[in-house]
Parts: C-alpha cells; sequence; structure tokens
C-alpha cells in the first residue's frame, strides 16, 4: 500500500543523504521524495512517500525514527490528511490544439503560465492523481516535458506536527 | 583556558574519563598527535594498521563496557579503520572514532589524502559528524559519547579536518558536562504494563524458554538474568553474542542456539510454547528458517531498539526497554505476584529436554591421535580455570570456542558476531589486555584468521601484552571447506591454506615465543607450558585434525528440527 510519511528533521548536511541511505540500503521503495525548510530554520520538512506491506511499513517508521537527525515523523495515510502536488506542463499547442487544451486546463482548474506560438507550459495542483488524471486525458503527443514536485502532505484537523 | 583545536581534543578525551587511545599518525592528524605528545595522562597505543586500531578499541570497549576510542588519519587511514566500525557496528558496540580530514577550504577538491569519511561511514555507524567549526568541536566530542553509548549502543565517528585543529588558533575552551538532543531521546524505562502482561503469559507456560542475546551482556544485566531465570525454574540457550551472562555451567543452561547451537536448545526453541526473547535480535544465523521458527510459541521481546522487535519475526508482546530495568522489575512482579509458574507441565518440559541433552550432541573422538579441534578448546579451559577472557576470529575455531569454552562471566568472550571479521581476534585481544593487564587473554584463531592481522605481534611487543595465541591449525579456511563439502561435493575452491609461514619462527622474529604442538598427548603439557610465560605473548601453534566439522549444524534456510548431529546423518 501507498503511504506518505512526514518527517520533521534537523537541518543539518548530511541529513538527506540518511534518509536516502537507509531506503538504499535496505531495499526500501521510495517513490518521491520533497525537502524544504520550515518556519523554523534549524529545522527540516520533508514528505516521503513509500509503498510496502504493513509490517515494511513498520520497519520503515522504526528506521527512520532510529536515525539520529529525525526528530518527529507521521505516517499521515494513518489519518485524515490532505496531499498535493504542483506539476508544470510544457505542451504542444498550435492553431487547432489551442483552443481544446485551454479547455482541458479549465476543467481541471490548472493555470497556463507561459504562452507561446507553438506551445502552452501548464501549472497544475492537487493530489497526485489529479495530475496523473491531466497526464491521461492530454494526448501524449503533446507533452514536450513534465515537472513534478513529489507530493507534500499535512494533516486534517487543527493539530500539526511540531516540536 | 584558550586551547587548540588539538588541544581541546586531547582534554575532551580526558574529561570523558578515556583511559586509552588506538591510534595510528599521518598527515592530517599531525596537530592532534602534537597535543597528545605533550601529555602524559591519556595512553595511545600505536597499532601496525589502522583496521587493527578499530578491533583493539572495540575488544576494549566489549571487556569493559567503557567506550573504546580510535584515532586516524585522512584517507587510507579511515578506510582502513572502517572496517573496525562496522565490526563495532552490527554488534552495538560503543566506539568514538576521530578520523583526520583535509582543510576545510580543500574539502572536494580531491586534495591528498582526501575521502569521503562521513560517506563512506555512514551506513556502518551508529551516527557521524563532520566538524565545520572550532567552536563546535568539544560540543561534538561530547555528543558523540553521549550518542556512542546510550541506548542501543553503537560507534560514531567525528570527520575533523586539519585546520580545525591548527595550534595557532585557540579559543576558550569548556566541556559540556550534560548533553541534550532533541532528536534523540533512547528509552530509559520499559512500559510496566506489558512487563505485567509478560509475566502473566510465563506463569501460564507449559513449555518456556529463554532466548537471549547479546544486549544482556551489553547492559550489564547478566544477574538479573541469572536471577530471574532461576526463580522461574526456566530453561535458557544464550546465542554466539550472549554467552556468558547466564553461566554456561549453570544448571538451566541448554547451550548456545541456532546454525551451530546444541540439539537440545535448537529442539526446545522448536518446540516451544512461550519464547522470550531478551536483547537478541533475531538474526538469521539464529532463527534458520523464519517461516518454520518457534512454530507454536506466544513471543515475548525485550529490546532498546523498537526496531529490531517484530524485523525479522512478529512479535505478540513487546517491551522496549533497557534490558537491565525491564528485567529487574520483571523479577519484582513475580515475586510480588501470587502466582507460581506450572511445576508439573515445566517438569515434563525439563524431561523431554533431558532426552534431548542425552544425545549428547557435542560428542567427538576423545582417543585421537590427532588433535581435536574441540580437544585444544577444553585444554583452554582447563588451563585457565574457566577465567580467561577469550578472543576469536570467525570461521570453525570460533564455534568451537563458543560451544567448548563454558563462559561461566560476561564480557569474557569477544568475537565479532555480526559482521564475521577474520582478523578480529589479535587485536581485539590487545584491547582486552590493555584493559585487563593482570588477566589471562586467549587468542582462539585459525592460520587463514591469524594472517589477516598478524602484524600486530609488533604492538604486543612494544606494549608487553603477555596475550596467548591459541592456533587451531588445520591448513584450511575451515567453515568454508566445511560448506564445500557439506554443499559443493568436496570441491574445496580456494580454501585450502597449507601454505603458511612457519609461525614459531615468525613470532620469534616478532620477540615472543613460538611453540608447535602436534600429538594430542603433548597437548595439555604445551598448553599449561604457554601460559606458564606470565609475562610473555606465546604463540601456540596446536595441529589439528584438518577433517573434523563443527557440528550441530543446520543448513541455513532449514528449521531448528532439521539438525547434523555427525557427519552422514540427518535428523528430522
Amino acid at each position: 500500500m501507498r503511504h506518505i510519511i512526514s518527517i520533521l528533521m534537523e537541518n543539518e548536511s548530511g541529513a538527506l543523504a540518511r534518509v536516502a541511505n537507509l531506503f538504499t540500503a535496505r531495499g526500501y521503495n521510495i517513490e518521491s521524495l520533497t525537502v524544504a525548510p520550515t518556519e523554523d530554520l534549524s529545522l527540516s520538512r520533508m514528505t516521503l512517500v513509500t509503498s510496502g506491506s504493513d509490517e515494511i511499513i513498520e520497519q520503515i517508521t522504526k528506521q527512520l525514527n532510529k536515525l539520529v537527525d529525525v526528530v518527529k515523523l507521521v505516517d499521515l495515510t494513518e489519518g485524515g490528511h490532505l496531499e498535493r502536488e504542483m506539476m508544470m506542463i510544457k505542451l504542444r499547442a498550435e492553431r487547432t490544439q489551442r483552443e481544446e487544451i485551454k479547455r482541458l486546463v479549465d476543467i481541471f482548474r490548472g493555470k497556463i503560465i507561459d504562452v507561446t506560438d507553438t506551445s502552452y507550459t501548464v501549472e497544475l495542483t492537487g493530489a497526485a492523481s489529479k495530475l496523473n488524471a491531466f497526464i491521461e486525458a492530454v494526448n501524449e503527443e503533446l507533452i514536450i516535458e513534465v515537472v513534478r514536485t513529489g507530493p507534500s502532505g499535512i494533516g486534517r484537523g487543527p493539530k500539526g506536527l511540531s516540536l | 583556558m584558550e586551547l587548540s583545536g588539538g588541544e581541546i581534543i586531547v582534554q575532551c578525551l580526558k574529561d570523558e574519563g578515556v583511559e586509552h587511545v588506538f591510534g595510528y599518525p599521518g598527515g592530517a592528524v599531525l596537530h592532534i598527535y602534537d597535543a597528545f605528545f605533550k601529555q602524559k595522562e591519556l595512553k595511545h597505543i600505536l597499532v601496525r594498521h589502522e583496521q587493527a586500531a578499530g578491533h583493539a578499541a572495540d575488544g576494549y570497549a566489549r571487556a569493559t563496557g567503557k567506550p573504546g576510542v580510535v584515532l586516524v588519519t585522512s584517507g587510507p587511514g579511515a578506510t582502513n579503520v572502517v572496517t573496525g566500525v562496522a565490526t563495532a557496528f552490527m554488534d552495538s558496540i560503543p566506539m568514538v572514532v576521530l578520523t583526520g580530514q583535509v582543510p576545510t577550504p580543500v574539502i572536494g577538491s580531491d586534495a591528498f589524502q582526501e575521502v569521503d569519511t562521513v560517506g563512506i561511514t555512514r551506513p556502518c555507524v551508529k551516527h557521524n559528524f563532520l566538524v565545520k567549526r572550532l567552536e563546535d568541536l568539544a560540543d561534538t566530542i561530547k555528543k558523540a559519547f553521549y550518542i556512542a553509548t546510550t541506548g542501543r549502543p553503537g560507534p560514531v565517528v567525528i570527520d575533523i579536518p586539519k585546520d580545525i585543529t591548527d595550534p595557532g588558533i585557540k579559543i576558550p575552551y569548556h566541556y559540556p558536562n550534560k548533553v541534550k538532543m532533541r532528536s534523540y531521546n533512547p528509552v530509559v524505562k520499559g512500559h510496566l504494563g506489558q512487563i505485567k502482561k509478560a509475566v502473566k503469559i510465563l506463569m501460564e507456560a507449559e513449555r518456556p524458554v529463554f532466548y537471549t542475546g547479546g544486549g544482556v551482556v551489553l547492559d550489564d544485566a547478566a544477574k538479573p538474568l541469572t536471577d530471574l531465570v532461576d526463580t522461574l525454574g526456566f530453561p535458557i540457550t544464550q546465542t554466539l553474542m550472549g554467552l556468558g551472562a547466564y553461566p554456561g555451567s549453570g544448571k538451566n543452561f541448554l547451550g548456545m542456539l541456532g546454525m551451530h547451537g546444541t540439539y537440545e536448545a535448537n529442539m526446545a526453541m522448536h518446540e516451544t510454547d512461550v519464547l522470550i526473547a531478551v536483547g537478541a535480535r533475531f538474526d538469521d544465523r539464529v532463527t534458520g528458517h523464519v517461516k518454520q521458527f518457534c512454530p507454536d510459541a506466544t513471543i515475548i521481546h525485550v529490546d532498546i531498539d523498537p526496531s529490531s522487535i517484530s524485523k525479522n519475526v512478529r512479535v505478540d508482546v513487546p517491551i522496549v526497554g533497557p534490558v537491565k530495568q525491564v528485567l529487574k522489575d520483571m523479577l519484582k512482579v513475580v515475586n510480588e505476584g501470587d502466582k507460581k509458574p506450572k511445576q508439573q507441565a515445566l517438569k515434563k518440559w525439563w524431561k523431554q529436554i533431558d532426552k534431548w541433552r542425552a544425545m549428547d550432541c557435542m560428542k567427538y573422538d576423545k582417543k585421537s591421535e590427532l588433535i581435536k579441534p574441540q580437544q585444544a578448546v577444553e585444554m583452554l579451559h582447563k588451563v585457565t580455570k574457566g577465567d580467561a577472557y577469550v578472543t576469536s576470529d570467525v570461521g570453525q575455531h570460533q564455534m568451537f570456542a563458543a560451544q567448548f569454552y563454558r563462559f561461566d562471566k560476561p564480557r569474557r568472550w569477544i568475537n565479532s558476531g555480526g559482521l564475521g571479521t577474520m582478523g578480529f581476534g589479535l587485536p581485539a585481544a590487545i584491547g582486552v589486555q590493555m584493559a585487563h593487564p593482570k588477566a589471562e587473554v586467549a587468542v582462539v584463531t585459525g592460520e587463514s584468521s591469524i594472517q589477516m592481522c598478524i602484524q600486530e605481534l609488533a604492538t604486543c611487543l612494544q606494549y608487553d601484552l603477555p596475550i596467548k595465541i591459541i592456533l587451531l591449525n588445520n591448513g584450511y579456511m575451515g567453515m568454508v571447506r566445511q560448506w564445500q563439502e557439506f554443499f559443493y561435493d568436496s570441491r574445496y575452491s580456494q580454501s585450502g591454506m597449507s601454505v603458511t609461514p612457519d609461525f614459531v619462527k615468525l613470532t620469534e622474529s616478532y620477540g615472543h615465543i613460538g611453540m608447535r604442538v602436534e600429538k594430542s598427548e603433548d597437548l595439555e603439557g604445551a598448553m599449561k607450558e604457554a601460559f606458564s610465560h606470565k609475562d610473555r605473548l606465546v604463540f601456540l601453534d596446536v595441529v589439528v585434525d584438518p577433517s573434523e566439522n563443527v557440528y550441530p549444524m543446520i543448513a541455513a534456510g532449514k528449521g531448528h528440527h532439521e539438525m547434523y548431529l555427525s557427519p552422514g546423518s540427518e535428523l528430522v
């Protein structure tokens, strides 16, 4: 099953490498991984998407917790949560296609953020599944480039993952 | 007090209570070595290869419980010590390893003797640091000792660029008394509710067994373990790493379990209804085929490391906490409760165990003219009155030592269990003898393993270490040969080791006493003579029967109830 694990970690050099190392060394899956600083500059927030049986996910969270740089973590999939990913997708858009692509972007509530005579660049945000759906909806031959951030997640409700 | 980086390191080590540092100098650590030169309290032991510095510090830590300290230079100094670090990591041994690094401005420029030490060691340390500012040095050293020695112990590497130790730059010195890290808070107490739940299950058990490991030794929990086992009257088996915590001569001891464990220990594991695992990690050499592991058992597992629990085998009652405290609490709950273990059922269980014991699975030919390796270890036990510190390398001799030197005390049996590092024994003995100058220290080794760190004979001479090396010389990498005999139709591919130096002359050229014994009738005299040289290193080359194999044996991937007990036999 797919899990989204959200990690608060010390903003130290090597912290990211420790997490990446753990996954390769123990043969765990890693689908995506994003890291950025938080409001507290000494902490980074990492969102990691992985998949595996319950036993493997249990081991993954235990092994992550064991890393000295990891302060706290939560498996968001265990409760209500929101998931967002941003994608920039460059599409071939010539005369006849321009109107149709524009309509599709509207349906997906995306934005066209760059325009040339022959192309559109579209910005789209949502759950990973929504981005996948958009990619499937456009004609494959029109896709020039896809850039995705990988999902970030946050738990629902008033509580947050903090110190 | 204003100190330079090099002086800070020396002062921190003193403030941490360190007495011995195992190391080897080089360009990147010259400033630190200069600071060493100017003081007397800290003793530096100069090894002959950095790998040995790692193993010596490791042996020191295993024998004392105090962290071992290593100091080596950058580049090859650091890569050579990696085997020592990985060995300590696999067996959870507390160590602090200081490595020199090229100066910060040239890091990443492929400078002379530069290697990414933090990167190379990352997968085999508990944690590591690169010190980038002189101001962080003392704090980092404090953190390193704290991390290495608390929770599940392990090695910590501190990589120190040369400019950080510049004698021309001094700052005020302050060594923190305490350290607090928001991201590192090891568990200090096991959950009482879980402990009570476990005791309740133990009292209902009809065929219980204790299975204990290195964690009991590491946490100095031998006494509460022994008390609890004896109070309950349950049988106990120990892993290779756990030997000595419960006395080997104790009446409830079934011997070691696992691949080369006793018949009774493995059969008890297979038939048990309640397994209590303490400070053990269900290693593949212990469990055999996991699907067939303890098929009928409710499993209780006590361990300081949550990630050890339910990693290989699903556990029913997990107790995360320090082994010593949990065992003490457990004993208290047992003593204060009104329930007693099921005596009738236990009696029946012991009767069954005695039947297994009667198989006498450790028997060997005692009338052989050729010396049997088992006999050599039993003789060592006799001559040292079972009270020596025994280090070993890896292979058949290691298993024979584990099986036949019945360790009655913890920290006496020192071997590389997890990583299985050949070359460990002699340097580890250096660390042990440094820690216990008056004790008898023996290395049980093979002619292949000993050659991997043979250069340390010179270190032993330099520091007058009266170690006794008992070489079980069968002219083969014995364990490799055994597997080739069993599973490769005796095609002994590259496992012959008949071309060796004359160990007697070699030892003499290093300034020690060399002896050789070939007949079983001469063994006792030779062993006694070796140990009569109280202040000299003696290397006893024992020529043993080359065809001897280690039994019992569970083939990899088999269950506990499927053992070879002797050549040509299979038991199901």
